[in-house]
């Protein structure tokens, strides 16, 4: 059993403070989903968690099962367990899918050991048939002229791959049709278990439709103001995000 | 036709004055000395007497001893190419080189001596235990004498004469005498007049007609069985409808003492032959790596050189090919890597001489730091020409907002029955691109890796499968040492 714990978390853009006491434990086998309207912080709490450098923590501590990870490289906090789907994944030229997880499974075993083939593929066509993806799939260049549900499913795969402790996951139902939320949620939905606690940020409920979480945090002005169970998002989408500004704002 | 001369450059744009990137590098990183007695020693400075002396070591007819003499007038007389090449040439001091030191002679120092990071850097280059010690100076020769003359004796079969240039010109001046000099003139430009002076090793190797040797000839063996050449002059002759494959260097950091590299390649491809230069080097950060290669293709023929420079404080290096009959075709591909201190000025010149000629280029340079690529290249087709097409592509990436990159394309095409065309492009590896990756668990130099080796894989890939296995693992170490 592992816990994420993130405790009174600010963090700033340069001069601009964006989080703003953030408080939340997310423990193993639980998905957390967190709402709330444009530019409240909810991509910059995960980036910065994960450890992007355009981000200053300014105050409070992330801990992975009780050890803080803020002074850890992104790549070490990586190989501790945290996965982060991103929005927006990047292009890498001329690398293929099946060579980049190759080389972040890789890094992933202790120095001298190498890293054994004819298992790695194995494992790689069962979470590609786990997930419905096609052989050809992970021959193409990474994100390379990929869709926006391309570039989903391949995130996907990799969180698949990495066997992460905890996954957040960035806007995963942005840019996706309906066909390809739903291939997305069957795979999130397919990796759900005990081992792995997730944490959802998106804008709109029809995500939690597919990916049903345990936790709906509402997220507003860099903080959480209400917390609930999944209920809470169909109450907010009822209301509105004007509801959160005028009610949930002033508690 | 007059062969094209370095001088043609002068066409291309010229270079702004900046501030020299690799002026204040310490030029002793990489060049470990080491005690050696020289039995056969010309000492330090050039003259008419070590040029004199390196003719007579070698016993040489007189119209060689001629002809050297002769460029090294020639040296003399002509100015540095500093009108358009870097400055930081004027920072070769002619009087401090050692201009030939013996073949066989065994430099003195125990494997124990050697620094631990180069000792760090063959394993990881996995580099077998016997060449390690070669390389690294402790032992002048090692089976690499006996996979040569096994090379040699199975070519031979065939009519293939594949030997070192010196053996050749007293062995077989009859075809050595007929081609030497003919495609780089002593006179093209102030560094091959330096070659033709001081030569010393190299390749030479004839092809008899429609012979095809099967396997690529290396001259990372035969090289190996002599020493390393400081000005290496190499001479291939493809007969009509021969084919073969020649591979030099070798990736790993070439240790030596000498701070001035400059060799001339020479290949004649004759009628519907067809010949592959594939050169992969990695030299010391201390060095000036000033090379001459050029080819004619005849009719029908083919040349191809894959070049891929990494390493040395400057390299000058423009392949080219003259396409001197109907339908004869040349290709250059280039990958050049500039890490910090370095300045990789390589390029590609095609010299369309005949109607239906194809060229193309596709050059691709990575500037790492205040690493500095400059591509230059030359395409000219003239008017009287026609169904003669060009192809150039000149890529370039940047890892790090201080790397610097220029491109000189020259391209002079008349007439308008022929076709060329040309992109270049500049990306960089941006923080995003390195942070996606980082956070897949790859370290900060492995993300920079695996984004500089995605960018050249699909040259990389046209290199024979030890060559692109050896240069992945450069590119590794490189990226490694450029994370602070």
């Amino acid at each position: 059993m592992s816990q994420l714990e993130i405790k009174d978390l600010n963090i700033s853009i340069g001069e601009k403070a964006i989080v703003k006491g953030f408080s939340l434990t997310i423990k193993s086998g639980e998905v957390h989903a967190i709402m709330g309207p444009n530019g409240t912080g909810k991509s910059t709490l995960a980036k910065a968690v994960a450890g992007h450098p355009d981000y200053t923590i300014t105050g409070g501590d992330v801990l992975l099962d009780g050890q803080s990870i803020l002074a850890m490289q992104p790549d070490e906090r990586a190989r501790a367990g945290l996965f982060l789907a991103f929005q927006y994944p990047s292009e890498i030229q001329g690398v293929t899918i099946a060579n980049f997880l190759r080389a972040a499974v890789q890094a992933r075993l202790a120095e001298g050991e190498e890293l054994d083939a004819t298992a790695y593929y194995k494992r790689l066509y069962t979470k590609m048939d786990l997930l419905k993806i096609d052989r050809k799939f992970t021959s193409r260049a990474v994100n390379d002229g990929f869709s926006g549900g391309e570039k989903k499913r391949c995130e996907i795969l990799q969180m698949a791959m990495l066997e992460p402790k905890f996954a957040l996951m960035d806007e995963t139902d942005s840019g996706l049709d309906i066909d390809a939320l739903r291939i997305v949620a069957e795979g999130v939905n397919a990796m759900r278990g005990p081992n792995l606690g997730m944490l959802m940020i998106t804008h709109y409920q029809r995500l939690l439709d597919y990916i049903v979480p345990d936790f709906v945090h509402v997220m507003w002005d860099g903080r959480i103001v209400r917390s609930g169970e999944k209920d809470l998002a169909l109450e907010l989408e009822a209301k509105g995000y004007d509801w959160v500004k005028t009610e949930l704002a002033r508690a | 036709m007059k062969p094209p001369t370095e001088l043609d450059l002068a066409s291309a744009p010229a270079e702004v004055a900046t501030d020299n990137p690799v002026q204040g590098i310490d030029q002793t990183a990489g060049n470990f000395s080491y005690n050696v007695n020289y039995e056969f020693d010309a000492g330090t400075g050039l003259t008419e007497e070590t040029v004199r002396y390196i003719s007579a070591v070698k016993k040489e007819a007189p119209w060689i001893l001629d002809f050297r003499l002769k460029a090294l007038q020639t040296f003399r007389d002509k100015p540095m190419p500093t009108h358009w090449a870097t400055k930081d040439l004027e920072n070769i001091n002619f009087d401090k080189i050692r201009y030939y030191l013996s073949q066989g002679q065994k430099p003195k120092r125990t494997w124990d001596e050697v620094p631990d990071d180069i000792k760090k850097t063959f394993e990881r280059l996995g580099i077998p235990e016997q060449e390690r010690k070669f390389l690294a100076g402790v032992e002048a020769q090692f089976d690499s004498e006996a996979a040569y003359s096994n090379i040699k004796d199975i070519v031979a079969k065939q009519g293939v004469i594949f030997m070192n240039s010196t053996e050749a010109l007293r062995e077989h001046p009859e075809i050595f005498r007929k081609f030497f000099g003919k495609v780089i003139p002593t006179g093209d430009n102030k560094f091959s007049a330096l070659n033709s002076a001081v030569f010393s090793g190299g390749s030479f190797i004839y092809v008899p007609k429609g012979v095809k040797v099967a396997q690529p000839l290396q001259a990372y063996f035969r090289i190996n069985a002599e020493n390393f050449g400081q000005f290496e002059r190499t001479l291939i002759i493809a007969d009509e409808g021969a084919e073969v494959v020649y591979m030099e260097g070798c990736t790993a950091p070439k240790f030596s003492t000498s701070t001035l590299h400059s060799a001339v390649v020479e290949l004649v491809a004759l009628k519907g032959a067809r010949i592959q230069y594939i050169t992969v080097q990695n030299w010391a950060n201390n060095v000036f790596n000033l090379v001459t290669k050029r080819g004619v293709a005849h009719e029908e023929a083919t040349i191809k050189w894959i070049d891929c420079n990494i390493g040395s404080r400057l390299t000058m290096k423009y392949p080219g090919v003259v396409l001197k009959g109907r339908k004869a075709r040349g290709e250059v591909i280039s990958i050049a890597l500039a890490n910090d201190g370095q300045h990789q000025d390589t390029g590609a010149k095609m010299i369309h001489a005949a109607d239906e000629t194809t060229s193309n280029i596709v050059a691709k340079s990575i500037s790492v730091g205040q690493g500095r690529s400059t591509y230059r290249g030359v395409v000219h087709i003239p008017k009287h020409l026609k169904g003669c097409k060009n192809n150039t592509e000149c890529d370039a990436l940047l890892i790090n907002s201080n790397s610097r990159t220029d491109t000189y394309p020259a391209i002079t095409v008349r007439g308008d029955a022929n076709y060329v065309q040309h992109e270049a492009s500049v990306s960089k590896v941006s923080e995003e691109q390195i942070f996606y990756m980082q956070q897949r668990g790859l370290t900060e130099a492995q993300a920079m890796s695996l984004s500089v080796n995605g960018f050249i894989n699909d040259l990389a890939s046209q290199f024979p499968m030890e060559y692109s296995v050896e240069l992945k693992r450069l590119i590794d170490l490189e990226m490694e040492g450029s994370v602070g």
